[in-house]
C-alpha cells in the first residue's frame, strides 16, 4: 500500500492517479449499468455524454477563464458528423465519434483563434451569436442536414459476444461511458500538467503569463479547441444515444443548460462536472414528477427546468460562486485534519 | 431595382428597431459597465404586458404607455435587486447573472403566458406608400419607427451631454469610487441608468413585436442583432448605436434578400466577428479600447 | 477645538490591523503632514475618514460633528474634500466637465470655474480637452481643483507629488500651502517624498504599521535626524 502511494506521489504520478482514478469509476460504472433497467441505463449514458461536454467546458471557463455560449452549437457539429458518416457513410462507430471530435476540433480552432481577441461579455455575445446561428445552417441545406426532422440513424447492435438478449439500452450507457472515461482521463491530466498551469496562468493575468514566456493567444486557443472537441465528442455520442440529429436538440438552450451545470456543479472542477451532467439529467424527470403531483398546468410544468436554471445561475452567482463542489469542498475543510503524513 | 429599394428601406426601419436594442445596451454599458444580456428577455416581458393591456383594454396607446412604465420599473429592480450584487466584480459573473435572469425571463413568460406566439398590432398603418402607383415596402408604421428611435437618441445624447444627471451618469460609470468621493450618489445613477435602458428596450419590443410576433423566443435574435449593432457602433456611443443598427440592418435585409432568410443570424456573427477582430472598439469609440 | 479631529481611529482589513489607534487633530488653516513608509498605513487612514474604508473603532469629528459612519457620497456635502491616490481624474471626461462634477453637490453655491481657471491658468487652456491627454502636473492641478469646487473646509490630499517632476513639486506644495493660509483650510497631507511635505506643513505625523510613532512640529521633526533616518528616508 505505502509502496503505491508513493508510486502516486512521483512525478509521472498524475498519469498513475488519473489511471488509477479511470479504472475505479470503469468499476463503479460497470456494476451501476448491470444494476440499473433499461430506463435508468439510457438516463446513464445521457449523464455520460453529458459529462464529456461539461468536463470540456468547465476547464474553457474554469480554467482558462474563457466563457463559450457556442457549446451546444459545436454538439450539433458533432453530431451531425455521426450522423452523417455512419447514416450516409456507414463508417464504424469509433472512427465515426473519433472524426466528429476531429471536426468539432477544427471549428473550435475557427472559434478559438477569434476568441483570442476577446474578452468577457464580447466573446460571450460572439459566442451566442454563433450558437444561435449555426444552427440555421440546418435549415438552409435541409438537404443534406435533413432540415427539421434531422437525421436519424440505425441503433448501435452489441456485439454478438455479450449475448443476443443484451439490452440495447446497456450498450448505449457502455459507449458513452467509454467516451466519459476516456475524457476523465485526458481532463483530470491535463489539469495537474503543465498545459492546465498555463491555462491558469492567463486566466490570472495575460501580462504576466506574457511575460513569462506564454503565448497568450495559442493557449487560449488551446483551450477552445479541447473543449470544442470535448463538444464534439459529446455531441457525436448523443446522436449515437438517441439515434438522431435535429436542430431542435441545439437550441440556446442547450448553450444556457451547460453553462448552468458547470456553474453549478463548480467552474474548473471535474467533480463538478459530474454533478452538473447529473442535474441536467435529472431535473427535466424531477419537475415533471413534481409538476404532476401538484397537477401543475401544462405551460409551468413545460418551463419549470428552465426558470430553475435560471434561478440556480442568479443565485450561483450571487450567494454560491463556487458551485455544488466549492460547498463540499467547504465543508470538507471544516471537518477535523488529517494527521500531516512526512515529507510530502 | 426595385427590390433593391425595398431591400434598403427595409433594412432601414428594421435597424431602427436594431438601434433601438443598441441604444438600450449602450445605456447600461455607459451606466454600470455591464453588458446586459437579459434585455431580449426585459423587452419581451415588457411587450408580453403591453399585450395583456391591449387585448382587456381595447387601447394601443395605453398598452404602450403601460410598456414603457413597466419597463423603467423593471430595469429599476432588476439593478437594484439583483445587478447590483455583482457591479465591479469579474465580468464573467455579471455575464452569467444576465444570462440567468434571461432564461427565468424567458421561463417565467412561458408559465404566463404560454409559449405560443401572438400576434401584436402595429402603432400604424403597414400598408406600404403609394409612391406614383408602385407601392413601396416602406409604411406609415415604418415612418413612426424611425422617428422614434432617431428622437430617443437625440434625447439620451442630449442627457448625456448637456444635463447634470447625464454629468454624473457618465462620472459614475467611469470611475465609481471617484465620483462617491465628489459626492455623486453612485448608486442612484447605477438604477437610473438601468431603468432609463429598460425604457429604450421596451420601445424596441413595441416596434418590433408586429414583425416577430410575442413569445418568450421571439426576441432572441433581435438581442443578438442589438448587440452586433452595439458592438459596431462601439459600445461606449449612443450615436454608433444608431448608426450601426441602420448599417447592420441593410446589411441583413440584402443578405435575407439575395440568400435567403435563414442565414441572417450567420451573417450578423460575420459583422460581429469583422468588427471585434478589425477595430474592437467599433465605428465611432472614442475611448480606445481595452488591449491588454 | 480643531477643524478635524481624529480620536483612536482603527482600521482593520480582516486579520490585519490597518490603522491603528491613530489620534490627530488639524487646525484650521494649518497643513498636518502624515509621513512614513510604504504600507505604514496613511493611506488607509484618508480613506477611513473619508469613509471609502469602514473603521472598526474610534471617532471622527468635522467641527464638533461626527462624520464616522457618514455615507462617501454625503462626507463631501458636510465639506470634506479627498483627493485620492493617483488624483482619481476622470479620463473620458473633459477638464471642465470634471471640474463640474466636483460642484454638483453643492449645486448653486458651488465655487464658480472661472474662479479655478485663476486659480490654474493650464486648465483654463485645456478646458475642453479629454482628461487623459493632461499632464501630471496639470492632473494634480485638476484634482485639486476639482476638490475645491465644493467649498471643503477640509482638504485630504494622498501622495499629491507621485509621479512629478521636481519642479512641478514645489509648486503644487507652494500651492498647498497658500490655499491653507487664504482661505483657512485644514489640510491633511499624506507623502511619501517627507522632504517636501515637511517645508510646507505646521505639523508632522509618522505613522509606521499603523501606529503614531512621531507627532510634533513640523521643523523639529525635519530636524531630527534619528527620525529622518529610521522613516524618512532622508
Amino acid at each position: 500500500m505505502n509502496a503505491a502511494l508513493r508510486v502516486l506521489r512521483k512525478p509521472y504520478g498524475t498519469l498513475a492517479r488519473s489511471l488509477a482514478l479511470v479504472v475505479l469509476a470503469a468499476v463503479i460504472l460497470f456494476l451501476v449499468s448491470e444494476a440499473l433497467g433499461a430506463y435508468d441505463d439510457l438516463q446513464l449514458a445521457n449523464g455520460a455524454y453529458y459529462f464529456v461536454v461539461l468536463a470540456g467546458l468547465t476547464v474553457l471557463t474554469g480554467l482558462s477563464g474563457q466563457i463559450s455560449l457556442g457549446h451546444g452549437a459545436l454538439m450539433a457539429v458533432g453530431a451531425y458528423t455521426v450522423a452523417l458518416l455512419i447514416g450516409n457513410e456507414h463508417w464504424p462507430l469509433v472512427p465515426a465519434l473519433l472524426a466528429a471530435t476531429g471536426i468539432a476540433a477544427l471549428v473550435g480552432t475557427a472559434v478559438g483563434a477569434a476568441a483570442t481577441r476577446l474578452r468577457g461579455p464580447y466573446l460571450a455575445g460572439a459566442t451566442l451569436a454563433f450558437a444561435i446561428g449555426l444552427p440555421a445552417l440546418a435549415d438552409k441545406y435541409t438537404g443534406t442536414f435533413g432540415g427539421e426532422n434531422g437525421l436519424s440513424i440505425n441503433p448501435p447492435t452489441p456485439p454478438s459476444a455479450l449475448g443476443a438478449s443484451f439490452p440495447l439500452e446497456r450498450w448505449e450507457a457502455w459507449i458513452a461511458c467509454v467516451g466519459a472515461l476516456f475524457v476523465l482521463f485526458a481532463m483530470n491530466n491535463l489539469k495537474s500538467s503543465g498545459t492546465g498551469r498555463a491555462f491558469r496562468a492567463v486566466r490570472d493575468d495575460e501580462i504576466a503569463a506574457s511575460l513569462c514566456g506564454l503565448r497568450v493567444g495559442r493557449v487560449q486557443t488551446l483551450a477552445f479547441v479541447l473543449s470544442a472537441a470535448c463538444a464534439g465528442l459529446g455531441g457525436g455520442l448523443l446522436a449515437v444515444v438517441l439515434q438522431l440529429a435535429a436542430p431542435g436538440a441545439f437550441q440556446l438552450g442547450l448553450s444556457l443548460s451547460l453553462l448552468t451545470a458547470i456553474v453549478l456543479g463548480g467552474l474548473g472542477s471535474l467533480t463538478g462536472a459530474i454533478w452538473g451532467a447529473a442535474v441536467l439529467v435529472l431535473l427535466p424527470s424531477w419537475t415533471n414528477d413534481l409538476a404532476h403531483s401538484f397537477s401543475l398546468p401544462g405551460n409551468v410544468t413545460a418551463n419549470l427546468p428552465l426558470a430553475i436554471y435560471g434561478l440556480v445561475l442568479i443565485g450561483a452567482m450571487i450567494a454560491w460562486p463556487s458551485g455544488i463542489q466549492g460547498a463540499v469542498r467547504a465543508v470538507a475543510l471544516r471537518l477535523p485534519a488529517r494527521r500531516a503524513s512526512g515529507g510530502s | 431595382m426595385t427590390r433593391f429599394i425595398d431591400l434598403t428601406l427595409n433594412g432601414i426601419s428594421t435597424g431602427a428597431v436594431y438601434a433601438a436594442v443598441a441604444l438600450a445596451l449602450v445605456l447600461i454599458w455607459r451606466a454600470t459597465r455591464i453588458v446586459n444580456f437579459a434585455q431580449g428577455g426585459m423587452l419581451m416581458i415588457t411587450t408580453f404586458i403591453a399585450s395583456s393591456v391591449i387585448n382587456t383594454s381595447g387601447s394601443y396607446w395605453l398598452g404602450f404607455v403601460v410598456a414603457l412604465a413597466s419597463g423603467l420599473v423593471l430595469g429599476a429592480i432588476v439593478e437594484r435587486l439583483l445587478i447590483r450584487k455583482v457591479e465591479g466584480g469579474p465580468p464573467l459573473n455579471a455575464v452569467i447573472v444576465a444570462l440567468g435572469l434571461l432564461v427565468l425571463l424567458q421561463a417565467s413568460a412561458g408559465m404566463i403566458w404560454g409559449n405560443t406566439p401572438r400576434s401584436f398590432p402595429p402603432a400604424f398603418s403597414i400598408r406600404g406608400y403609394d409612391v406614383g402607383g408602385t407601392r413601396v415596402l416602406f409604411s406609415p408604421n415604418d415612418t413612426f419607427i424611425v422617428l422614434v428611435v432617431i428622437g430617443v437618441a437625440v434625447g439620451l445624447a442630449a442627457l448625456f451631454r448637456g444635463t447634470a444627471i447625464g454629468l454624473k451618469l457618465r462620472a459614475a460609470a467611469f470611475q465609481p469610487e471617484v465620483a462617491r468621493l465628489l459626492g455623486v450618489r453612485v448608486g442612484r445613477m447605477f438604477t437610473l441608468g438601468w431603468a432609463l435602458a429598460a425604457l429604450v428596450g421596451s420601445l424596441a419590443g413595441l416596434l418590433v413585436a408586429p414583425a416577430v410576433f410575442v413569445g418568450p423566443n421571439q426576441f432572441d435574435p433581435i438581442l443578438i442583432f442589438g448587440f452586433t449593432a452595439a458592438v459596431l457602433g462601439g459600445l461606449d456611443s449612443p450615436v454608433g448605436a444608431v448608426v450601426g443598427g441602420i448599417a447592420l440592418g441593410l446589411v441583413l435585409s440584402y443578405v435575407s434578400g439575395y440568400e435567403g432568410a435563414s442565414l441572417v443570424t450567420l451573417a450578423a456573427l460575420v459583422v460581429l466577428l469583422a468588427v471585434l477582430m478589425i477595430r474592437p472598439g467599433g465605428l465611432f469609440s472614442s475611448t480606445r479600447e481595452r488591449r491588454v | 477645538m480643531a477643524l478635524l479631529e481624529i480620536e483612536s481611529l482603527t482600521t482593520d482589513y480582516g486579520p490585519v490591523r490597518a490603522v491603528d489607534g491613530v489620534t490627530l487633530a488639524v487646525e484650521h488653516g494649518s497643513v498636518t503632514a502624515v509621513l512614513g513608509a510604504n504600507g505604514a498605513g496613511k493611506t488607509s487612514l484618508l480613506r477611513t475618514i473619508s469613509g471609502l474604508e469602514r473603521a472598526s473603532a474610534g471617532h471622527v469629528r468635522l467641527d464638533g460633528e461626527e462624520i464616522l459612519g457618514v455615507a462617501v457620497e454625503d462626507i463631501v456635502r458636510r465639506g470634506l474634500s479627498h483627493v485620492p491616490e493617483g488624483r482619481g481624474v476622470i479620463a473620458e471626461l473633459s477638464t471642465e466637465e470634471n471640474l463640474r462634477v466636483g460642484g454638483l453637490s453643492r449645486g448653486a453655491d458651488a465655487l464658480a470655474l472661472s474662479d479655478i481657471y485663476e486659480l490654474f491658468p493650464p486648465l483654463r487652456e485645456r478646458r475642453t480637452q479629454l482628461a487623459a491627454s493632461l499632464s501630471g502636473g496639470e492632473r494634480q492641478m485638476l484634482s485639486i481643483g476639482r476638490a475645491l469646487m465644493a467649498r471643503p473646509r477640509v482638504l485630504l490630499l494622498d501622495e499629491p507629488s507621485l509621479g512629478l517632476a521636481p519642479r512641478v513639486i514645489a509648486q503644487i506644495m507652494q500651492l498647498i500651502s497658500s490655499l491653507a493660509a487664504e482661505r483657512g483650510l485644514a489640510v491633511l497631507l499624506v507623502e511619501q517624498n517627507a522632504r517636501s511635505a515637511l517645508s510646507i506643513a505646521h505639523r508632522g505625523i509618522v505613522l509606521n504599521l499603523g501606529c503614531i510613532v512621531a507627532d510634533d512640529d513640523a521643523h523639529k521633526l525635519a530636524a531630527d535626524e534619528g527620525m529622518r533616518h529610521a522613516y524618512l528616508g532622508f
